[in-house]
């Protein structure tokens, strides 16, 4: 994809509303950063720092030239803060960047003009108090009374062992949104849930069965994550984003130790990235055979769910034999991976595919002719694209609502590279379309595995590399480590201390785009239709609450 | 002799009402390519009910504690007027069918008033739909219930089966209406799917289960075997109308015991039926349920018809 044709317009145009930007090529593809015509084609990110009061004058311009808003962090340096918001357009990625002084830190909002920012600079507002002017909606957060107003956890200055009190408070007068009139009734939903699943509150306000409004409160599964990152060695970093939500442990993963390669500026061995490929893709058909088994066992047809349940539990068996663990974690660390794949362990997921191309194909038509599971997916749900683009809704979801965007197809990164493949873009937007959505995203991981494993198994010789030596980055140095997880693009960004040590770790889970389309998608529906709709989307509670 | 019999007859049904939840699920289990758990499971899950406290908030009211028992009992007594092995036994003489829908309502009444009892938002909302069902799938159930008496001129049960044995077997228009409506009322009044999902874990989509979620300990254990009672009451009901041969009609041990296996025998084929049912379909959509208690309602009326201007003339 040439990308920078609209980016070197948009920068002539900002300069000549005098913002004065000076842009710096982000090292993102691993090529040593110049100004040469190849190095701008591959690095396909660039980084522009501008002055805070033009923070939101900019986000302006940016939704004028369509740009998708990404991802919103901040840092915290001696005597300011670093605030960066990612945007995205055809596959070039932007970081902008402000600094804020230390007293009383503000910023213009840029969720004024892009919804997609709104959680975030919440999020940034409870960390590191950063007051966001003219924010539509500054309640709290990521704060519930676990520390105390006033405090802010992602400051330096703030211990790592927090502030605890002898019994954490509950999350009280948090004030949600009202709805009053007669029939009007408040269903609160969670934190604790009846099914094994993580904690969130959902706040219904209903006439009858109708939804007329749904409020998340999340942030029940905050981990501190950000916060104990810090002064980590690469390696123990790279076990922690695996941790950041458990099934995405391959992603999280991936995205974190392509930042610190970033960082360090080493290039990992092209087996290595063909083994990262596999792990990634063998991550995707796992979840996604467990959420369409999910989906249909919210509507009760539990047949289909045994079955894709059995399909995801030999899929994990599989990664259990090959790789060591079932769920794949710490497979990759910095540098590389540290699992190599025998010929034997080729062919036997190469058997696997097949298998699982066939059992498909007995289930998917029983499924397909099914009109009381029709009945209850199709129009259920229905997320328009128009919302869909505004929240910047990722990965299935998205793609179900007509947001055609890959990461992997549209700023490929290795091995995706090297192959071709299709991404399901559909625009029907309702649970059945995030169904199929999953089910043509199995399939053509199934071909990506085979892709990568040909590749492993004629261009590589057995015995190549999987790992590069660490090489301690210099202090302050910086990457972005953009791949798409199963659930969408996970952006994560990392910066290096002195001694090889981490200062500041940010990883955005695309669940944190996504769990705000769920308010709108499920408007219209009725009250016992949430939970399908919910399991449709699937957000992570854990990605969201870091 | 008879009260005797009367009285082991209404044991066997509460005592066999678990083994038959569990036979159901047994069969779910082998349809959905899984190891199924023992046939004694629900037995096991009552037992290990009643040796657990139960917890009871502090804002429930005497309703809450009481509705347990009064829930078991109404299901107990509907018991007795269903005949189960036998025809004419006393218990059965002394109430009619009528008589069995009022008991299930009045277990129904204190049910949703106890979901009420504790002001969760859950409970109000299984009372609220409890009664919306209900509300359709008793005249359904009536209606069919109508058909066989008014074939058999009597609303009493122990009458109208033995008219139907006398009869021998002859294909009425009226039955072959009757039958899936009351199939359709009994899976909706038990809580099956497609109309809900007594397995689910999903508080937002429950039904029966959304009214119970504050019960623990033995009063759980007390409502969860009405439950299973009710669904055995629906399937002898079912059975013993429609298809009543093998049911003994004198008191002897031979017939008692031929009747005994005629009923198990029923029972597990219905089972399997029902267990293809919930296999074969989704959970449909809340609103759709009175579409499909009403379908019930039509059926029921049609038998009704059918009887008045085919049979009734003879």
């Amino acid at each position: 994809m040439s990308s920078s044709n609209w980016a070197t317009d948009f920068l002539n145009q900002l300069n000549n509303a005098e913002f004065f930007i000076v842009p710096t090529l982000m090292n993102r593809h691993l090529t040593t950063a110049g100004q040469s015509d190849e190095d701008i084609k591959n690095n396909n990110a660039v980084l522009w720092n501008i002055e805070s009061k033009h923070w939101q004058q900019f986000s302006q311009y940016a939704i004028e030239q369509n740009l998708r808003w990404v991802a919103g962090w901040a840092e915290h340096a001696e005597t300011l803060f670093i605030v960066n918001a990612c945007f995205e357009r055809e596959g070039t990625y932007l970081l902008l960047r402000t600094h804020v002084n230390n007293e009383s830190p503000e910023l213009p909002s840029q969720a004024t003009v892009y919804p997609a920012a709104n959680r975030s600079e919440r999020h940034t507002q409870d960390m590191f108090g950063i007051n966001f002017i003219g924010h539509p909606d500054n309640r709290r957060w990521t704060q519930h009374k676990a520390w105390a107003v006033g405090s802010y956890p992602l400051r330096k200055d703030f211990p790592v062992q927090g502030e605890p009190q002898a019994v954490t408070p509950p999350d009280m007068d948090y004030p949600f949104v009202k709805a009053y009139g007669a029939g009007v009734y408040e269903i609160p939903v969670g934190p604790v849930h009846a099914g094994i699943i993580e904690p969130g509150h959902f706040r219904f306000q209903a006439v009858g069965e109708l939804i007329l409004n749904l409020e998340e409160r999340l942030g029940y599964t905050h981990k501190g994550i950000e916060k104990i990152a810090e002064d980590r060695t690469p390696e123990s970093l790279a076990r922690l984003a695996g941790r950041v939500s458990g099934d995405t442990t391959v992603g999280h993963c991936w995205a974190a130790c392509m930042a610190m390669e970033q960082a360090a500026d080493i290039q990992i061995p092209p087996r290595a990235s063909l083994i990262r490929g596999i792990l990634a893709e063998r991550e995707r058909i796992a979840n996604h055979l467990g959420d369409m088994g999910g989906i249909c066992n919210d509507v009760a047809f539990v047949f289909a769910q045994m079955q894709f349940t059995r399909l995801r539990e030999l899929c994990l068996r599989t990664n259990a034999t090959v790789f060591g663990h079932r769920l794949l974690m710490d497979r990759i660390v910095p540098g590389g991976v540290i699992s190599d794949l025998s010929a034997a362990s080729c062919a036997l997921i190469t058997q696997e595919i097949s298998q699982l191309r066939n059992e498909l194909s007995e289930i998917m038509p029983a499924v397909d002719l099914n009109s009381s599971l029709e009945d209850r997916i199709y129009t259920a749900g229905y997320l328009l694209p128009e919302i869909a683009a505004a929240f910047g809704t990722l990965g299935y979801v998205g793609r179900a609502s007509g947001q055609n965007f890959d990461v992997r197809r549209d700023s490929p990164y290795s091995p995706y590279d090297q192959v071709v493949f299709k991404v399901a873009v559909e625009n029907q937007g309702d649970i059945a379309s995030r169904f199929w959505v999953r089910y043509k995203e199995i399939l053509s991981s199934l071909k990506l595995i085979e892709q990568f494993i040909a590749q492993l198994v004629i261009a590589q010789p057995a015995d190549g590399e999987i790992l590069t030596e660490w090489q301690p980055p210099k202090a302050g140095s910086e990457g972005l480590g953009i791949v798409e997880g199963w659930r969408g693009e996970i952006v994560t960004h990392i910066r290096f201390d002195t001694d090889n040590k981490i200062a500041r770790f940010y990883p955005r889970d695309p669940s944190t785009l996504n769990w705000p389309a769920l308010e709108k998608l499920v408007l219209n529906n009725i009250v016992p239709d949430f939970p399908v709709c919910n399991k449709s989307l699937n957000g992570s509670y854990s990605g969201n609450d870091l | 002799m008879n009260w005797l019999i009367a009285i082991l007859q209404t044991a066997l049904f509460v005592a066999m009402a678990p083994l038959l939840a569990g036979w159901l699920k047994w069969c779910k289990c082998r349809l959905q390519n899984r190891k199924a758990p023992s046939l004694l499971q629900p037995y096991r899950d009552l037992l290990k009910l009643t040796h657990k406290q139960p917890v009871v908030s502090k804002q429930a009211s005497w309703l809450f504690i009481a509705t347990p028992y009064i829930v078991f009992s109404a299901t107990v007594l509907a018991a007795t007027v269903v005949p189960l092995i036998a025809v004419d036994l006393p218990t059965s003489a002394s109430a009619d069918v009528i008589v069995m829908v009022g008991f299930f309502a009045f277990a129904r009444f204190f049910l949703a008033l106890a979901g009420l009892d504790m002001g969760t938002a859950f409970g109000g909302m299984g009372s609220s739909r409890e009664m919306t069902i209900s509300s359709l799938a008793e005249p359904a159930m009536l209606m069919a219930v109508f058909t066989l008496t008014m074939t058999a001129s009597t609303t009493n049960l122990s009458g109208a089966i033995a008219h139907v044995i006398n009869e021998g077997m002859v294909l009425r228009p009226s039955f072959v209406f009757a039958l899936p409506a009351l199939l359709l009322v009994a899976i909706a009044e038990t809580g099956r799917i497609p109309v809900d999902n007594p397995a689910t874990h999903l508080e937002l989509t429950m039904i029966h289960e959304a009214m119970i979620l504050e019960y623990s300990g033995r009063h759980l254990a007390l409502i969860e075997w009405a439950s299973q009672l009710k669904l055995m009451l629906y399937g002898v009901l079912i059975a013993n109308i429609f298809f009543p041969w093998g049911i003994a009609e004198t008191f002897s041990a031979e017939a008692l015991g031929y009747g005994l296996l005629a009923i198990t025998g029923k029972l597990a084929l219905l089972a399997i039926v029902l267990a293809i049912a919930e296999t074969l379909f989704a959970k449909m959509r809340l609103f759709r349920v009175q579409e499909y208690l009403s379908f019930a309602y039509l059926l029921g009326l049609l038998g009704m018809l059918s009887h008045i201007i085919l049979e009734a003339a003879r």
